[in-house]
């Protein structure tokens, strides 16, 4: 058994567990929707393992930094709020406070991808070929690189990392006023910062394409290698039984993709009403995500995208491409990678 | 009885027992192979290693640059010949990155010459002129060979988050900066001082080796040297010129040598420091090879090894010119 955040990538090395489970429907049943993004393409019958925790991409902000600044939180006023009406509130805040961040965003094409689908990129061309050349993904590429440029965006997080970066601990600090993450961060800020000030989970900003979160997830999955199948099934079963996986929801802060759970609700194991706030946001966000953020996820090969996304950009962000050169490269990039794939 | 008596008791016999068989083993083997032939069975067991860890490597990493796929397993790579290299070739203009198919690779190619220059030049210069220092009778000696030696002990992801911690802008340097009425900066941001600062630091981090070798070689100069050019007339600048150069330039050229081979695989000090940044600026090609074999999630091992043969080729004619020059300038 393993724990997995690659879930589609490493697809193929996943044992079916439908021959070794009591109850398959009972798997069917609540975890239906996520168990496609575990399988090889082609499979819609395997059952391979669950989600211990599926997390949903989305802004934090500081309230309390908002309300010093005198600063109204935009989205109190509306239920959609645009990235732009964001971004012009987090500059205010931070202008007034003079703190040195207004907005960040991890380093990552995942966290990316929600705002792009928002802005109406749709990933995916008519024949399933992951594409970013529409104009949705151009539109919020051109507002990321130049709240990079105007300052409003953390300006060293991008350029001046490799691979994965987050800010939790500028954000932690109170040094910045909007962050998108995800979450998985509740259980860190209610660690970080408990209620030494207000932080506050707020819905995904919309625009054309919608007001979207990008899913995702870690998954507890059977090895198809193993020479103890039934016992992995067995332990599986325990696992995901509704009470068990509801104490483990509760204390971990974890978010659970469990149909029953959904229903039921989660006992929230903490007395931070700032987390049960939080959490509640981002269960509610599940509604909001979009069918191309649902795709997206389950394609195998996104962290190809994700990360071809991230570096060109990147190279975008400090002038080393202009940004169409940088859209064009990580066309390239995701085209050559998927070519040596097939060939 | 003393200890070393009872151990020299018990340890005789058993050495001799040794040699005894080894003596034995080695005359079979004389008898069956000859006398010529025994040099190769002495060096046998370094060309086992050399042959396991380093020929079979090369020769994997080879066959490796001509297959293609995504397949781990060579059996299972299709062969593509050169295309790899073809790829890594593909260029419009090979002064202008972007005009090239593989653009990192380009990348790589200049920032990691434009490192090599400033980083070895830079190492030779500090190493030399300390190490001219440190021989001299100062007060503190030892203390300060320490020093200058001590980041040479250090992890290379420990200095590399000492010196990010100093340049942030919330950093040490800045705050020194304010201090004397500057602006702060932010120092690994700037695509020039990126570069400088990564050159910095990897000489502040390695040039105490440099400069103990230089040491060595100074210390092993005969002093009746500078007696007798003192005789003569000789000035300090002339004892530098004529006996201390001279006689350190077979040391000068390990350092050289040393310094250019690890300032070409430069990896560690950089990942960590500025990750390749801003943007692509410090990205060396050991990066671009790392992150093109083995940190995407589609892994182009095929290209990535065509880039690594390039990378071992362009270092192997680089210390071969060296050496030469090396040798012309001894026999001169």
């Amino acid at each position: 058994m393993a724990r997995v955040t690659d879930l589609g990538g490493l697809a193929q090395y996943y044992l079916d567990m439908t021959p070794y489970l009591s109850d398959p429907a009972y798997w069917e049943e609540n975890f239906g929707p996520f168990l496609n993004w575990k399988r090889v393409p082609g499979d819609d019958s395997s059952i391979p393992g669950f989600m211990t925790q599926l997390t949903i991409t989305g802004p934090f902000i500081n309230r309390t930094l908002f309300e010093q600044a005198g600063v109204d939180v935009p989205s109190d006023m509306s239920d959609s709020v645009t990235w732009e009406e964001w971004a012009e509130a987090s500059r205010e805040v931070a202008e007034t406070l003079e703190i040195p961040y207004p907005m960040a965003m991890d380093r990552s094409g995942h966290r990316f991808a929600g705002p792009a689908i928002s802005m109406g990129a749709m990933y995916f061309d008519d024949m399933g070929h992951p594409t970013v050349m529409d104009e949705g993904f151009r539109n919020m590429a051109e507002i990321f690189v130049n709240w990079h440029l105007d300052g409003t965006m953390h300006p060293e997080m991008w350029p001046l990392s490799e691979g994965y970066a987050n800010a939790y601990e500028e954000f932690a600090n109170a040094e910045l006023a909007f962050y998108m993450a995800g979450s998985w961060a509740v259980g860190q800020f209610s660690e970080a910062i408990g209620d030494a000030f207000d932080w506050q989970a707020v819905p995904n900003p919309c625009g054309p394409g919608g007001c979207t979160g990008l899913p995702g997830g870690a998954a507890l999955v059977g090895i198809a290698t193993t020479e103890h199948p039934e016992e992995v099934a067995r332990v599986m079963e325990y696992l995901t039984s509704q009470d068990v996986l509801g104490e483990f929801g509760a204390r971990t802060l974890f978010i659970q993709a469990h149909a029953g759970l959904s229903e039921s609700g989660i006992d929230w194991n903490t007395d931070l009403q700032l987390a049960k706030d939080a959490l509640s946001v981002f269960v509610g966000q599940v509604g909001t995500l979009t069918q191309t953020a649902f795709d997206l996820q389950a394609y195998i090969y996104n962290r190809n995208v994700f990360n071809a996304t991230r570096d060109r950009l990147t190279q975008a962000l400090v002038g080393e491409l202009t940004l169409d050169e940088a859209i064009e490269r990580i066309q390239d990039d995701v085209d050559t990678a998927l070519a040596e794939v097939s060939g | 009885m003393r200890l070393i008596d009872i151990l020299d008791r018990i340890t005789r016999p058993l050495l001799l027992l040794l040699v005894m068989s080894v003596d034995r083993i080695l005359t079979l083997i004389q008898g069956r192979v000859g006398i010529d032939k025994m040099g190769y069975f002495f060096v046998l067991p370094n060309l086992l290693i050399f042959g396991i860890f380093v020929l079979f490597p090369m020769l994997l990493n080879l066959y490796y640059a001509m297959t293609g796929g995504t397949k781990l397993f060579p059996a299972d790579r299709p062969f593509v010949g050169l295309d790899n290299f073809a790829t890594l070739f593909d260029c419009d203009d090979f002064l202008s990155p972007n005009s090239c198919q593989e653009d990192l690779f380009w990348r790589g190619i200049f920032n990691t010459i434009q490192f090599v220059v400033l980083q070895v030049s830079a190492i030779v210069l500090f190493s030399l002129l300390t190490a001219l220092a440190l021989n001299r009778r100062i007060i503190a000696r030892g203390f300060f060979r320490s020093v200058f030696f001590y980041p040479v002990l250090l992890s290379p992801v420990v200095v590399a988050l000492i010196w990010k911690w100093v340049l942030q802008y919330e950093g040490v340097l800045n705050a020194i900066v304010e201090l004397f009425g500057g602006e702060s900066m932010r120092w690994l941001l700037d695509t020039n001082w990126a570069m400088f600062w990564v050159v910095f630091v990897s000489v502040w981090a390695l040039m105490g080796f440099y400069t103990l070798i230089l040491l060595a070689g100074l210390q092993s100069i005969p002093p009746e040297l500078y007696e007798a050019s003192s005789i003569d007339g000789a000035n300090t600048w002339q004892d530098f010129r004529f006996v201390t150069m001279p006689l350190l330039m077979p040391t000068m050229f390990v350092v050289l040598v040393l310094s250019l081979i690890r300032a070409v695989q430069m990896f560690d000090h950089i990942f960590v420091l500025t990750g390749g940044g801003p943007g692509t600026r410090t990205q060396l090609m050991v990066q671009y090879i790392y992150t093109t074999g083995f940190s995407n999630q589609i892994q182009l091992f095929g290209l990535s090894a065509a880039a690594s043969m390039v990378l071992g080729v362009s270092l192997l004619i680089l210390t071969l010119l060296q050496l030469r020059l090396g040798n012309q300038s001894s026999l001169a």
